[in-house]
């Protein structure tokens, strides 16, 4: 039965040569390869903080606080001694799994329910659709704080809080892309030949419909750091000891802080200004590669 | 046109309603109530908590407490702030204003800067104005907007003394239109980099589909100057598409404004929420859930009842 049905339906995976343009197209695209290199630079810092972090983040030491940049405290040391540069290290950790995580939850979340909606119509359709207009029409950040702030915060809470309100976006892409595909041949095909909905959905439509929703993905976890990293410098969001470049910023709200004691808050500042810009290059990349008609 | 308001308020009605609905559970059903925010700074005995638990209606179950909040509303009552008894909608109403200034200088400031950037950058494909646009677009939306904040404060007032690091007015001078636009200048600019960086890149790519159409080129071919191709042809039918990101940006400028009034101590409805977060104020919460969640809901639907006016091919009755 299974080998009569891959032979009635053409192509359903995309192909390898689609897949080589893509790589091509991505490798010519500069800035995407750029911001990958830093990605994976960043992503070997959270992994082996531990080993390169030059003290524990966590060690407070008043007889050192807020001292300057010196050879023991590279970038200095913040309100209660402990050292920027090793709290930066850290900080990776936090940003780079927020958004990590947050967007594959998401992701698959959105992708499943505009599947459905967009494979079944009618009813079903109706329904989500309106769900997707619900949580698109609350203002998100706001919830956010809400939730966070109430549920207390955590790093959990904040991923939790970020993934539920985010998947209408990629659920919107998902249904759009499927209506589309839906009347394809090879999805007609296969359901002559029987093919139940899950199969459908799982191993004809969806491998060819993946692009923009991983494109969209990639900002998505820009997004999601950046939104940590305010939650946190708000103070509701990654709480001390455990660092995150946005608590680190928190301190900078003093004004004395802000205006002679730099090392504190630059730093942390731009790294996440870093790991933003470069994910945002490597979706401009993507976007490229996979989907040339949207460039 | 009339029906498809009335339509678009009909689905309305009850998107608000669950979004209260939600958000009422969320926050009567967290942990850590306003009475232990009280308590731990009063040191009440335990009947007095009992008895303004009773008070304030906190022991009743969830959903009576809600039923109660909506039919206070549509009597036009938000309820009493926790904190000081003062009506809700008063605490809303006086922190309206500051809020409303601060967006509405944004959407002008950014829409001042980022169009024409992103049409010339669309006439001038990779010209040096095309790579300063894709520098703006990657820079606004990359850039953390706390930390903009935070440099801007330093560079532009502690360093160079120009403008003041943040509050609405200056301290016992009175109003004056002046002084606010003086304090309004930094928050403004800040907050309206980011809007600036998905503006240029929408007008770009909404401008470049434009002068690549038929009639663009027919109107070329006709012999028409470059000015009247570029402004009347394209500009005008590029515009369209720009109406429905106004109605986009309002939920983003919700979020925009709670971190940046933060760092500017500008007492708006952003303050407000993280304030009434940290006290367990559950109504003003309330109130300020409901007045965003309606910000957002009119926004869009101005928006596409200006697309539908702007572009007579929309026809309003038509199922989306």
């Amino acid at each position: 039965m299974s080998s009569q049905m891959k032979a009635l339906s053409p192509s359903a995976v995309p192909s390898q040569s689609f897949r080589r343009l893509a790589w091509r197209r991505f490798l010519r695209h500069r800035l995407a390869l750029l911001g990958a290199a830093v990605l994976v630079c960043l992503t070997l810092m959270a992994m082996f903080a531990p080993w390169i972090a030059p003290m524990d983040p966590n060690r407070v030491d008043l007889m050192l606080a807020r001292e300057g940049p010196s050879t023991a405290h590279l970038l200095g040391s913040d309100v209660v001694g402990r050292d920027v540069l090793s709290r930066l290290i850290y900080g990776s950790r936090v940003s780079l799994s927020v958004g990590l995580f947050s967007v594959s939850i998401y992701m698959v979340l959105g992708t499943l329910l505009g599947c459905i909606a967009g494979y079944f119509g009618g009813r079903i359709d109706m329904t989500i659709s309106r769900l997707i207009d619900a949580v698109l029409s609350f203002p998100a950040l706001m919830l956010i704080l809400v939730i966070v702030g109430l549920l207390g915060p955590s790093t959990l809470n904040i991923i939790i809080a970020i993934a539920v309100l985010s998947w209408p976006e990629v659920a919107r892409i998902a249904r759009g892309q499927t209506l589309a595909a839906r009347e394809e041949t090879y999805v007609l095909a296969s359901e002559a030949a029987g093919a139940r909905p899950k199969r459908i959905i799982l191993e004809e439509i969806l491998p060819n419909i993946l692009s923009p929703i991983i494109v969209d993905a990639t900002f998505g976890i820009a997004r999601a750091i950046l939104v940590e990293a305010g939650l946190s410098f708000l103070g509701m969001g990654v709480q001390p000891p455990t660092a995150s470049w946005g608590n680190m910023l928190n301190d900078a709200q003093s004004l004395s802080i802000l205006e002679s004691m730099p090392w504190m808050w630059v730093p942390p500042g731009l790294m996440i200004f870093i790991a933003t810009i470069s994910i945002n290059f490597v979706g401009d990349g993507l976007r490229d590669a996979l989907d040339p008609k949207l460039s | 046109m009339r029906a498809f308001i009335v339509r678009r308020l009909l689905i309305a009605l009850p998107v608000t309603l669950l979004i209260t609905l939600i958000m009422f559970v969320i926050i009567n059903l967290a942990p850590g109530d306003p009475i232990d925010m009280f308590v731990g700074q009063q040191g009440l005995k335990p009947d007095e908590i009992e008895r303004l638990r009773a008070d304030l209606g906190l022991n009743e179950p969830v959903y009576v407490r809600y039923v109660k909040w909506l039919g206070q509303l549509f009597q036009g009552n938000l309820g009493y702030s926790y904190l000081d008894n003062q009506p809700v909608i008063h605490r809303l109403a006086e922190r309206l204003g500051p809020t409303l200034s601060l967006m509405i200088f944004v959407i002008l400031l950014s829409h001042a800067i980022a169009l024409p950037i992103g049409v010339l950058s669309a006439i001038r494909q990779y010209s040096w104005i095309d790579y300063l646009a894709t520098g703006i677009a990657f820079f606004g939306v990359s850039f953390p907007n706390f930390f903009a904040g935070l440099v801007a404060i330093y560079i532009f007032s502690l360093s160079l003394g120009w403008l003041p690091t943040g509050g609405l007015e200056t301290m016992g001078a009175g109003f004056s239109v002046a002084d606010r636009l003086y304090h309004l200048l930094l928050p403004g600019m800040v907050l309206a980099f980011r809007e600036m960086g998905v503006l240029v890149r929408y007008t770009r790519s909404s401008m470049l589909d434009v002068i690549r159409q038929d009639y663009v080129r027919t109107a070329r071919a006709a012999g028409l100057s470059e000015w009247s191709v570029t402004f009347r042809h394209g500009l005008r039918n590029a515009l369209l598409p720009l109406i429905t990101m106004l109605g986009l940006m309002i939920p983003r400028l919700f979020a925009g404004v709670v971190i940046i009034e933060q760092i500017f101590q500008w007492p708006g409805m952003g303050r407000l929420a993280i304030e009434a977060i940290l006290s367990r104020d559950y109504p003003v919460l309330m109130g300020l859930t409901l007045s965003s969640a309606v910000a957002v809901l009119v926004g869009n639907l101005l928006a596409d009842i200006l697309y539908a006016m702007a572009d007579p091919r929309i026809r309003l009755s038509e199922k989306r």
